[in-house]
């Protein structure tokens, strides 16, 4: 059975911090340098992972035209969910008109939480048990004020609607790699995560999105050149230019889809926009490559293939470039309020 | 804040959430928040669920600089009355605007927001507010 993308959203939130502003109090542009990100999306005080997956949520269904009620499965992933006892997926679910009749489930694998949602859909349509999942991934990513990590972690959501008619594009395969590798995590009651420093590059990124990237060309059949659009996980800008590279693949195969110099990491959200805004591009029968990374560490790998659907249907939501270009820039002081970063605050 | 039982809140969700109220079948006319009998046709009237499309235009507002509890956070913030599409009339936070962009007539759209959070061990508490239609 045909399995594959039945409409897609993106979310990214309004407001902005320049890397300079946070370079400035922090009297260093190593981290800037670093990530080579100029500004991020910062969530507004009102929203969160939760809301930020209802909006792209509701594109995804515009972009279908399906009854919300015929979902049968609501994955969202993050890192930043609302709460640690009580799902998201419920109050996505329940503000999308899906609820009763459908399973849902939280998932958590830091950056790659929304690609094993897709996965875990695409299994329940292959098998015939439902007729529609969507896949979240949603997050309000946060950095230790002064830590590197600060200058990435950002806001925004993507969701997709998965099933096996009238696809927009078609997933032909997906494949994964995973090993335990503790490159970056946080535990419970702490606010902030720890990484391992440059632990998180070679034995992490590099090792899990070059293995599953190359396990599903070889399990494909397919070469690079197949390709016209690849879109690899972006905690920075420097790790999927160089996993092109790597991987022998031109820079103007990967640009569509590397959007963090302009909205930061948005964690479980990250590769799923890259690939919105391919989707808001791509003509038919064109084939993308699409690979997340969570760390912990693993990697989603999926070929998809655009149909002739996809330019109908893509025009009746927002473009992603049209909303990293809807922008309102805020200072460091703003930020983190916005962020809630200030302790002891009177509100 | 005096928080009431949660049984009160979730009974709202629906509502909240998707901005649903209903429709008079018989004169067509919409209600936010829903009601069970049509004020005009009374008891001839038919009562459906309706969930609004969310597109309407600000029909007045104010400027919150003295919040409830629970809202400090946000100051200054816009507070609408919104004429909906289909002809109701509800009142809801303007956000992703700053007060000085806000005008009557101005088109918005209904989104999802958090509306408050009781405390930090309290429920998040959700809902529509409205933004500029982009
Ligand atoms: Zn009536």
């Amino acid at each position: 059975m045909a399995v594959g993308i039945v409409g897609y959203g993106a979310y990214i939130p309004r407001w902005r911090i320049k890397s300079s502003s946070i370079a400035e109090v922090w009297g260093s542009d190593q981290g800037r340098t670093n990530s080579l990100v100029d500004e991020k999306a910062v969530s507004s005080l009102d929203e969160d992972a939760a809301t930020m997956a209802v909006e792209a949520g509701k594109s995804a269904l515009l972009r279908a035209g399906i009854n919300p009620k015929d979902i049968g499965a609501l994955y969202v992933g993050s890192e930043s969910h609302p709460y640690v006892v009580k799902s998201t997926s419920s109050i996505v679910a329940e503000a999308l008109d899906a609820t009763p009749d459908l399973t849902a489930a939280d998932l958590e694998f830091a950056c790659k939480a929304g690609t094993a949602g897709m996965q875990m859909a695409m299994g329940l349509i292959e098998s015939g048990r439902i007729k529609y999942g969507m896949a979240i991934g949603s997050d309000t990513a946060q950095g230790r004020p002064g830590d590197e990590l600060e200058y990435t972690a950002a806001s925004g959501a993507a969701s997709y609607i998965l099933g096996s008619r009238g696809l927009i594009a078609k997933i032909n395969d997906t494949c994964s790699y995973t090993t335990d590798t503790p490159d970056f995590w946080r535990r419970e009651g702490e606010e902030f995560p720890r990484h391992g420093g440059r632990f998180t590059g070679e034995p992490a990124y590099f090792t899990h999105v070059l293995a599953a990237t190359r396990a599903l060309l070889e399990k494909t059949g397919t070469t690079v050149e197949d390709y016209d659009y690849f879109v690899f996980h972006q905690p920075n800008a420097k790790f999927p230019l160089k996993a092109a590279k790597t991987l022998g693949i031109p820079a103007g195969k990967i640009m569509q889809g590397l959007l963090v110099s302009q909205i930061g990491n948005t964690y479980s959200a990250a590769s799923l926009l890259g690939l919105a805004a391919v989707l808001d591009v791509a003509r038919p029968g064109e084939n993308i490559l699409l690979t997340s990374f969570g760390s912990g560490a693993g990697s989603d790998s999926f070929s998809i293939t655009a149909t002739d659907l996809i330019t109908k249907k893509r025009r009746l939501a927002p473009f992603v470039k049209n909303m990293i270009a809807v922008k309102e820039y805020i200072g460091y002081a703003h930020y983190i309020k916005f962020r809630r970063k200030l302790k002891g605050a009177m509100r | 804040m005096e928080e009431k039982a949660v049984s009160f809140y979730w009974r709202g969700f629906k509502e909240r959430y998707g901005l649903v109220g209903s429709k008079c079948e018989l004169c067509s006319r919409h209600f936010f928040p829903g009601r069970v009998i049509c004020p005009e046709c009374r008891r001839k009237g038919k009562m459906h669920e309706h969930r609004f499309s969310g597109k309407g235009k600000v029909y007045s507002y104010t400027v919150i600089r003295t919040p409830p509890t629970g809202f400090e956070i946000y100051i200054p913030y816009v507070v609408a009355i919104v004429d909906l599409e289909e002809g109701a009339r509800v009142v809801s936070q303007l956000v992703d605007v700053k007060p000085e962009e806000v005008s009557i007539g101005m088109p918005v759209e209904a989104c999802f927001r958090k509306i408050r959070e009781q405390n930090q061990s309290g429920l998040v508490l959700y809902g529509f507010k409205f933004r500029p239609l982009k």
